[in-house]
């Protein structure tokens, strides 16, 4: 303990930023930072001003939300909910000081409490996620030090996006919109005019990043709100994976989501980006829960270059999501893996877009629904094989699974090949967890539960493969916990 | 072991049992033989606790309990074990695995304690052998791609590593070349136990020449209509059931 303190002493001590903010009256500065719900140009100049940023990226957000103006909520997705007010939303609060948090576990959702029980989740840990204001959160500050310090030596960049714009504004301003533009869809506009903050990565040639980067232990990752901003990019021959998210639900007043993910991959780069999104799904009647309405695409703009997208997705009560790729660069691979569950009224429309443009670019979708309760979801997925696309290869894979009977699934593949060479392979299979099977597993003394879980894990298992050792065991035990009481 | 009293069951308000009385003793082997559609699989899927059968009169005492009260999965850990007519598929769940959580799950319920993973491992590898099961069937997905003699070869597999006092086997000789058979009934030969009884539910004499039953039962419409020693079985291979019926009726 003692040496991580000497540690973080450099950058002032968490206690120390903590008695400073109370000294400061810091509280009361915040009321005075939270604008009251609207959004209009002022608003955008605003959160660009709190935010010290420089004039180009103000340009930048303005530009967004006029267009952002001009644009109509899309409405094409399987989803229904209530008409969104956008004018009801507030689009700037600083992060909350440590005093609004929870004083102690005991002033947490016990629900909440006996999710992070299930999964096994260290107590110091459970408070960090429940956003306790105690000694756990200056651990994980500590983490993070150590953390950059080890990157730093490499040249690995990893830090908040508002850092970024800070420290290598030519960085983010050579690449930031280049994979999303403002302009590319309703959402992804909102957030370019809004975003508060969110993860800037950078991995410079030929570096092969010597950890997996996690969100998690990004402590300003905490608060970064609803719209939330992310950039990657690796430069020839580097490598990185990065991890979104974490097993245990996470403490969020915010119902609309509206994120933006790009990234880059130059030549011989790969990047692996593994998702566990476990938001508030509302309750049994479908009250409350997240939104979610995500727009993630990266670029492979070198020759050779991969990314690979895997993602587990139970939480939200609306997911809007399809993370792409843009296959740019000859030879480059595009993967996207994905298990969504949806339970109680939870709807999620979501799946990829694979498009191919450069010659021999190969891609791999394997998508695997799991939907009990009321919850309703849809595969949507495009393949587009461009005109100079030679030898373009994709595989697809889509499975659905339902538990109970009033539980459905959808799939929505759109495949459009311009070029004659290309080759298309499309798999898609619809199971009911059978009685036959669940009288299989309780003849061999498998209890019901048990052998629900015992099944959907089977069933998700080509995914689960794919996300780090650490996350795959931390899924299987996600899922099990998210399909209690779905049975019966 | 079990006794079978006056045992009646409808399917879908059908009655498709109509007074059953069977009682089996420890170390018993017993075939149930019968013309297609005379109650034969429903009988062990009752035994073993499958949904959709409605007991409407009777009782059946396995071990001096109740056995119409279980679970499914508690009749497992009481040691019956239904060797599947046809074995369902599990994409993606492990063989091993699967076995090993019915296997701890009976342990634990017994007060023992749960195999670890190499302590499990030895024991599958010692009695896939005695089915020549190949290994790599170890790895593989429940019964995922498995030909037809595969899966009931597999079949027997479990329950030499689940060590039942019931074994329950529904058919396992229909669809099995001569050699599957060979080795299938090696199996259940090496199992017989003092205090393991076997119930083979079978249309043909032919699995009757490699597990030589105690006693044969003729199951027709519903009713055990003749019981006999090994020999009743190769008198319905030569003359089928209608003079069983017959004989009844008289």
């Amino acid at each position: 303990m003692s040496d991580v303190k000497k540690q973080s002493k450099s950058e002032s001590t968490p206690e120390e930023m903590a008695s400073r903010e109370y000294e400061a009256g810091f509280v009361s500065d915040i009321e005075a930072d939270t604008l009251p719900p609207g959004l209009n140009e002022d608003v955008v100049r605003h959160i660009s001003a709190m935010k010290e940023e420089p004039e180009w990226l103000l340009n930048w957000r303005l530009e967004a939300f006029r267009h952002w103006q001009t644009m109509t909520e899309p409405h094409w997705a399987h989803v229904s909910y209530p008409p969104i007010d956008y004018q009801a939303v507030s689009y700037y609060s600083a992060p909350k000081s440590m005093k609004d948090g929870p004083k102690s576990l005991d002033e947490v959702d016990p629900k909440l409490l006996e999710t992070y029980a299930k999964l096994g989740i260290p107590l110091r840990e459970q408070e960090f996620l429940a956003g306790v204001a105690v000694d756990a959160v200056f651990d994980s500050v500590s983490v993070a030090t150590t953390f950059k310090g080890k990157l730093k030596d490499v040249g690995v960049i990893f830090c908040p996006i508002s850092e970024a714009v800070r420290d290598y504004p030519e960085l983010v301003q050579k690449y930031l919109g280049t994979v999303v533009p403002a302009g590319d869809n309703f959402y992804a506009a909102l957030n370019s005019a809004v975003f508060t903050d969110g993860s800037f990565v950078y991995i410079p040639k030929g570096v092969r990043c010597p950890m997996e980067l996690s969100t998690y232990f990004r402590i300003n990752a905490m608060n970064t709100g609803q719209f939330e901003r992310t950039l990657i990019i690796a430069e020839e021959r580097s490598y990185v994976s990065y991890l979104e998210g974490c097993t245990a639900p996470q403490r969020d007043e915010n119902q609309l989501h509206a994120a933006v993910v790009e990234l880059v991959a130059m030549d011989d780069a790969q990047i692996k980006y593994s998702t566990v999104q476990n938001w508030y799904p509302g309750d049994e009647n479908g009250l409350g829960g997240i939104y979610n309405f995500v727009t993630k695409r990266a670029e492979c703009r070198g020759h050779r270059a991969k990314v690979s997208w895997t993602q587990v997705e139970t939480g939200s009560a609306i997911t809007w999501k399809y993370p792409s790729c843009v296959l740019r660069g000859d030879h480059s691979v595009g993967e996207f893996y994905s298990v969504a569950l949806t339970k109680m009224c939870q709807q999620a429309d979501t799946g990829t877009k694979m498009i191919h443009i450069g010659k021999n670019t190969r891609s791999t979708i394997v998508s695997k629904g799991i939907s009990a309760g009321r919850g309703n979801q849809s595969y949507r997925g495009l393949v587009r094989i461009g005109k100079d696309a030679e030898n373009a290869r994709n595989y697809t894979q889509c499975d659905s699974l339902l538990i109970g009977d009033k539980s459905g699934a959808h799939t929505f593949p759109y495949v459009e090949v311009k070029n004659a060479t290309a080759t298309m392979e499309h798999e898609a299979t619809t199971s009911k967890i059978g009685e036959d099977q669940l009288f299989y597993c309780q003849s061999r003394g498998i209890s019901e539960e048990d052998a629900v879980n015992m099944i959907v894990n089977g069933f998700c298992k080509d995914v689960f493969n794919e996300l780090p050792m650490e996350f795959a065991v931390e899924a299987n035990r996600l899922m099990e916990v998210s399909l209690e009481g779905a049975v019966g | 072991m079990i006794k079978i009293e006056n045992l009646h069951v409808s399917v879908g308000g059908k009655e498709i049992l109509k007074g059953i009385n069977l009682e089996i003793g420890a170390g018993e082997v017993h075939a149930i033989m019968g013309p297609n559609g005379s109650g034969k699989s429903t009988l062990s899927n009752v035994i073993a606790g499958r949904d959709g059968y409605e007991v409407t009169k009777g009782s059946v005492t396995y071990k001096g309990k109740d056995l119409l009260e279980m679970r499914p999965e508690e009749r497992a850990w009481e040691g019956v074990f239904l060797a599947f007519q046809y074995p369902v598929e599990i994409p993606g769940v492990n063989n091993t695995y699967l076995l090993k959580a019915g296997v701890n799950a009976r342990r634990k319920h017994q007060g023992e304690q749960e195999l670890d993973a190499m302590e499990f491992m030895q024991l599958v590898k010692e009695k896939a052998k005695l089915v020549e099961l190949d290994q790599s069937f170890l790895s593989r997905g429940v019964n995922e791609g498995f030909s037809g003699g595969e899966k009931k070869r597999n079949e027997i597999f479990q329950m030499a590593v689940l060590e039942p006092s019931l074994a329950l086997l529904d058919e396992t000789d229909s669809g099995l070349d001569i050699d599957a058979l060979r080795i299938v009934a090696k199996g259940v030969n090496t199992l017989r136990a003092p205090d393991r009884s076997v119930v083979m539910v079978t249309h043909y004499q032919r699995l009757l020449d490699y597990i030589k039953p105690d006693v044969v039962h003729v199951l027709v419409d519903g009713q055990i209509l003749k019981s006999g020693d090994a020999s009743l079985a190769l008198e319905l291979e030569e003359r089928g059931y209608d003079w069983v019926r017959e004989e009844a009726a008289a």
